[in-house]
């Protein structure tokens, strides 16, 4: 395994990477228990050319970088994805946890896929095409998984503006029996 | 004949949406090769809800309530996770008595779960004797569950910035007599399921899961760790009271000194966390501080202050089958902007998929089943031959199963 890096070494190293590319950084440092133990998350905003390179540099940090899930949400002008990593897992009380949040442009949301890196990222990248109406490059399965194949095309649950899901929403006290 | 009709030797049998050896409504599709299974396909989202979406429509409180019922099981770790994800937002800081109080709910959740699932495990190759037994006990647990909390199944003790309920002097006797129960009886359990000889000879050696596979695939819990991988967030990120216990990550080498990642190593990773949440409990109760129980007991105050908020967050716990993490973004709105919930059956999909290549038709029900999946019940299989069809109920898949078992027992 390689050498661990603290927290503000961790977060350096992405900087010397990728320069000003990293557009936001965040140290949370959180305590639990009488004993105050403490543990990491890192947050980092990058800039979307450079997300692939991200993803290939946290290999650099731990030989398998544990992909929990990938969160979305839509911004208006933006498709925001966050994806969670947990990094230096299998020792006490020193995993980080690695938070990358990249900005897609809604008229055009594509981001490439990191199932070729990480095979676990499958189901959650289907997931966020169909949640979010982006687009996924080089997905293995492009088809839906949670949403079923009957469900309309250009609706997209989790978005906030006419894209989304608000039209088919009935209040059933509103339902005329 | 056709070439094709002569070449073709396999065919398909699709399992699922509903099916008992699956919690969860999934569907699976095999490609058979007599009963060989050759390869295997996933499709989720058989009981979608849109949980998250009635989620960002409410406020965090009432969130807590709905988490509660994303999962029967795991009612516990899903509204606790949330409350993490918003404490670690608004920086509000948790009583030291509320995080042994957190750790005391968390491991008699993972008995619970792990006792059914053994119970399960059981009945999946024609042990139904042991499935009561478990059962039995897991009566016990769910008796305590109902003296701490005051329900049964979906507990409403999670508060964001403690619990709801304390546990005072003159309960601890009652606790401490169940855990004793406990102990008695899982003695009876671990023989039974380590030492049983037709057990060794459905378990080992099936559903293999590699430790290269767990990595890549992501797997999470029980499931991981049973394959050598030393993944558990109570001693990766300890949050409530984690870091001031004594245990160690739970892997099969440390009983039998190698690991396979087969059903046999999954069940030994899962008994051997019920010995270790019963330690946990006991030790937390040695432990456990005086003072309060939640840092904020008005809850339309603590509504206000959470309007006030802005920010980003992640919850993560570990629940019973793995990691449990949400997500929450707060934009000073009494409603979250975003809420992820990722559960760990989640990324415990896509292993199964080695796990299941090359198996038995009659080993697809253990080897579902010992993932844990969150699951409901149901009916029929069909299997699909060459254009005809024919239908094979729950009863008759069962039935494959348990006359494995005694095919193997002669």
């Amino acid at each position: 395994m390689t050498e661990q890096l603290t927290p503000e070494k961790l977060v350096k190293s992405f900087k010397d990477e990728f320069k000003t590319k990293i557009k936001e950084s965040r140290i949370e440092k959180h305590i639990a228990g009488s004993k105050k133990t403490e543990f990491i998350h890192i947050w980092l905003k990058v800039d979307k050319s450079i997300f692939k390179n991200v993803i290939k540099h946290i290999f650099k940090l731990e030989k398998y970088p544990h992909l929990a899930v990938v969160s979305g949400y839509e911004m208006g002008k933006t498709i925001d994805l966050v994806y969670h990593f947990s990094i230096y897992y299998g020792e006490r009380a020193k995993e980080i946890s690695l938070n990358i949040t990249v900005e897609l442009p809604k008229p055009n949301p594509v981001i490439e896929t990191i199932t070729d890196l990480i095979p676990g990222a499958l189901i959650t990248e289907q997931e966020k095409q169909e949640m979010l109406g982006i687009k996924v490059k080089g997905i293995p399965k492009d088809e839906r998984v949670f949403i079923s194949d009957d469900f309309p095309k250009g609706i997209y649950p989790w978005r906030k503006d006419k894209t989304g899901p608000e039209k088919m929403v009935r209040n059933l006290h509103e339902v005329k029996k | 004949m056709s070439p094709e009709a002569t070449t073709k030797t396999t065919y398909r049998l699709p399992i699922g949406p509903i099916h008992p050896a699956l919690k969860e409504p999934v569907a699976f599709e095999f490609e058979i090769d007599g009963e060989r299974i050759v390869d295997v396909r996933v499709s989720l989202g058989q009981v979608h809800r849109s949980v998250e979406w009635a989620g960002m429509r409410r406020n965090p409180i009432q969130i807590l309530y709905l988490a509660e019922r994303i999962c029967g099981i795991c009612s516990y770790c899903h509204p606790m996770a949330f409350a993490l994800a918003v404490e670690n937002i608004a920086d509000i800081e948790v009583p030291e008595r509320a995080e042994y109080l957190r750790v005391i709910q968390a491991e008699l959740e993972r008995i619970c779960s792990h006792i059914l699932w053994a119970g399960v495990a059981a009945h999946e190759i024609g042990f139904d004797s042991v499935l009561f037994l478990t059962w039995q006990m897991r009566e016990k647990v769910l008796d305590l569950t109902e003296y701490l909390t005051g329900n049964r199944i979906t507990k409403a003790i999670t508060m964001i910035g403690g619990v709801r309920r304390d546990i005072t002097k003159d309960m601890v006797p009652k606790v401490t007599e169940a855990l004793n129960y406990f102990k008695d009886n899982f003695e009876k359990l671990r023989h039974i399921f380590l030492d049983d000889k037709t057990f060794k000879m459905r378990s080992q050696g099936v559903g293999i899961l590699t430790k290269e596979d767990a990595l890549q695939l992501c797997a999470c819990g029980p499931t991981t760790r049973a394959s050598g991988v030393k993944k558990d967030v109570r001693l990766d990120q300890p949050y409530f009271a984690y870091g001031d216990l004594d245990f160690d990550y739970v892997t099969p080498d440390i009983l039998t000194g190698e690991v396979n990642g087969d059903v046999y190593d999954r069940i030994i990773v899962r008994l051997l966390e019920v010995k270790q949440s019963i330690e946990l409990i006991e030790q937390c109760l040695d432990l456990m501080p005086a003072g309060d129980i939640v840092s904020e007991p008005k809850i339309a105050k603590l509504l206000a202050t959470l309007k006030k908020v802005k920010g980003e967050g992640i919850g993560r716990m570990e629940a019973p089958r793995g990691e449990v993490i949400h997500y929450v973004k707060l934009d000073e709105n009494e409603h979250p902007y975003c809420w992820k919930v990722r559960a760990p059956t989640y990324n415990n999909i896509l292993p199964w998929i080695p796990m299941l290549r090359g198996e038995q038709i009659a080993d697809i029900p253990i080897v579902a089943a010992s993932t844990d999946p969150c699951m409901s019940c149901t009916n029929r299989v069909a299997i699909v031959d060459s254009g005809k069809k024919y239908e094979l109920n729950r009863e008759e898949l069962h039935k494959m199963s348990v006359e494995k078992t005694r095919r193997l027992m002669k």
